[in-house]
């Protein structure tokens, strides 16, 4: 799961990393308030999840809380467009006023899970406030790594480590060690999956900052943390995406026009590329899960058909332990209660597939049945074209 | 033959009385399974399904024999369901667990490193050879006895592979599903080192996904030091970048983990890639040839 910077800088500051002096609003005059309070200096900040934003538009650095109002004005609803956002761009709903701090030095540390490695590792660069995976591609030597014990976790010396190679002396140096420490604390205390600082600010009197902050957390652990849970934001989600997670239904949006629906995430993949293979393009990725209960057929329809582009359905389900007799019915049903009528091509293989097949056949409903993967890709690439 | 499990494996399963466990023990006991174990903490003592089920899996290792566990315990105790078993003595833990939390399997798995047993999973359908011992939750039925070895990351898609094997007329030796989540047990080269050694098994079938460089690693190997013919397919061609698919393991992140990556380096490795999956059976096929 995604946060936002605002939410993000709240979390750390609970953990003791430093960060600027700010605060978060939907209201221009009310980013006047806090300019006066905090500024006069200050900079304006668009909170959307997407990075990129300084180049287009979206961090202003203003001299006044007459100016900070001005463009907080203008920032505030405005569609921000960055190289991550896609062409459409985001809705600016809210920024994040902070104090302006002079620069002496912009340095990097990120957090991941090092999936080879199994374990966390804690990254330094020297390199901050430029795209992270440009450094590592370009001049990988200016990357510092130290990778976490599991059993004792990340060790004073090596944040003392990192630190000195970002050639961090006297109090920066020790700023520099506790706030590696403490992030790596906030890191794996959320159970996140990221924590990125880009840049660290080292400023003119040595003070160190996190100027910006990107967390992401392991979906699979946000049970046992119900505060960050609460920091999600549907607004900067598909809104079908949105709807299809209600339902713990893995639904991804693509591009093509022919809508997907199977059963688990592997075979998903699969139908896609086959959909490619066979001169189309999916328009989703949909996981109804490897039982394909009938609700979540029902479910996956609804939000399969209200995507505007969808021309024609694949339906490609590999009966293991569910019975193909029993998810035929499912399909018959749920088409019929939502009246769908685009044409749908299905896929019915293994327990019972014959009983399925004869279900949807004596249906009355637009299906055209196929034996393989093969046949039912190159039956709905030409129906999605008509 | 087959790898890891055979006639002779004794199961405890972890979780016996929950309804996955409970559906799923009766699946693996119609297919012949020995299952001689259960354990949920607190019903020791009781019968379920005729197997007796215990406290720990340390009492069904002392009074049963058991040797492989298959965990069905709820994601947030499952972690802990792994060490237990090692601990025990359990030379093969099946994890079947969906949505375990990464920072748990981080630490299963560094327990797991001074104990003497494999892990496969989590996330996983489970590991069969056919007509001996099927451990998990795959259909039984679809798989026959052979001599192809296959490794996954995925389920129903390794179904599909099973499927198209079976239908040209060549039997599985063993099939191995290694989980979709980002920290797994054993992976493609620790179980391509034993099908090397497994003498009934003449090719392998590696399907993989995108994310993660497992596939690149075992090309390595496969070049290196694999002397069996190997087919490959690895799903998500199509699949945009940054975003999850389904796995929590399928991520293609910072523009590493692609498809496109993977299948160049095990072509380069002398494997068949099926670039389709209609393709798999057909690659077999041309592979023994």
């Amino acid at each position: 799961m995604k946060i936002h910077e605002y939410q993000a800088k709240q979390i750390l500051n609970k953990f003791d990393v430093q960060i600027p002096q700010g605060e978060v609003t939907d209201s221009a005059s009310i980013a006047r308030d806090i300019a006066e309070k905090i500024g006069p200096k200050v900079v304006l900040k668009a909170q959307i999840h997407a990075g990129g934003r300084g180049k287009g538009g979206g961090i202003k650095l203003v001299g006044t809380p007459e100016e900070a109002e001005k463009i907080a004005q203008e920032m505030i609803g405005m569609t921000l467009v960055t190289h991550q956002t896609g062409p459409e761009g985001k809705l600016v709903k809210r920024i994040l006023v902070e104090e302006a701090l002079d620069i002496a030095r912009e340095l990097y540390i990120g957090i991941v899970i090092d999936r080879a490695k199994e374990a966390p590792v804690v990254m330094a660069s020297s390199e901050g406030g430029v795209e992270i995976e440009k450094v590592a591609a370009e001049i990988p030597e200016l990357i510092f790594k130290e990778y976490v014990n599991p059993a004792f976790g990340f060790l004073p010396f090596q944040a003392r480590s990192l630190a000195f190679k970002l050639g961090l002396e006297g109090d920066s140096f020790k700023q520099g060690v506790k706030f590696i420490m403490r992030l790596y604390e906030a890191f794996k205390s959320t159970d996140a999956s990221l924590a990125e600082i880009n840049p660290l600010l080292v400023t003119e009197q040595g003070n160190v900052f996190a100027l910006d902050a990107k967390m992401n957390f392991d979906d699979n652990a946000l049970l046992r943390h119900p505060d960050i849970k609460e920091m999600r934001d549907l607004d900067e989600e598909d809104p079908l995406e949105a709807e299809a997670s209600k339902f713990n239904l893995n639904y991804i949006k693509l591009d093509g026009n022919v809508g997907c629906m199977v059963n688990g995430a592997g075979l998903a993949m699969a139908t896609m590329d086959i959909i490619m293979h066979s001169g189309g393009m999916p328009a989703n990725f949909l996981d109804v899960g490897g039982g394909v209960s009938e609700e979540a057929v029902k479910n996956a329809f609804r939000i399969l058909v209200s995507d505007k582009d969808v021309k024609a359905a694949l339906i490609n389900i590999f009966g293991g332990i569910v019975r193909c007799d029993l998810v035929a019915n499912g399909i018959v049903k749920a088409a019929k209660e939502l009246s769908l009528d685009i044409p749908m091509v299905v896929r019915l293989e293994g327990t019972n597939a014959e009983q399925g097949k004869k279900i949807l056949e004596g249906s009355g409903l637009s299906f055209f049945p196929a034996e393989t993967m093969k046949e039912a890709a190159e039956k709905v690439v030409p129906l999605a074209k008509q | 033959m087959s790898i890891i499990i055979d006639e002779k494996t004794r199961v405890v399963v972890q979780g016996i009385t929950g309804g996955e466990g409970t559906f799923h023990t009766q699946k693996m006991q119609e297919y012949g399974t020995a299952v001689v174990a259960g354990v949920t903490p607190g019903k020791g003592g009781t019968t379920h399904l005729n197997v007796p089920v215990y406290n720990s899996v340390a009492d069904a290792v002392k009074k049963e024999g058991a040797n492989v566990s298959v965990i069905f315990v709820p994601a947030y105790f499952a972690a802990d369901a792994i060490m237990e078993a090692a601990d025990a003595g359990i030379k093969c833990v099946v994890c079947i667990t969906e949505g375990i939390p990464t920072f748990d399997m981080i630490k299963a798995k560094f327990f797991l490193k001074e104990k003497d047993c494999y892990l496969i999973g989590p996330n996983t359908p489970g590991i069969i050879s056919p007509g001996k011992c099927k451990i998990g939750i795959m259909p039984g039925h679809i798989h026959t006895p052979g001599t192809i070895g296959i490794i996954s990351r995925s389920g129903t898609l390794t179904y599909e592979a099973v499927d198209q094997v079976s239908k040209l007329e060549y039997g599985q030796s063993t099939a191995v599903g290694i989980g979709g989540d980002p920290i797994v047990g054993l992976k493609f080269i620790e179980l391509l080192k034993l099908f090397k050694e497994d003498k009934d098994t003449e090719a392998v079938i590696l399907i993989g996904e995108i994310g993660g460089t497992a596939e690149e690693e075992a090309a390595v190997y496969i070049k290196e030091e694999f002397p069996k013919p190997v087919v490959s397919f690895i799903a998500g061609q199509t699949a945009p970048p940054g975003r999850r698919m389904g796995h929590a393991g399928a991520i293609i992140a910072g523009g590493k983990g692609t498809a496109k990556e993977k299948m160049k380096a095990l072509e380069d490795a002398g494997v068949y890639v099926a670039k389709s999956p209609a393709e798999i059976g057909q690659k077999v096929k041309e592979a023994l040839s």
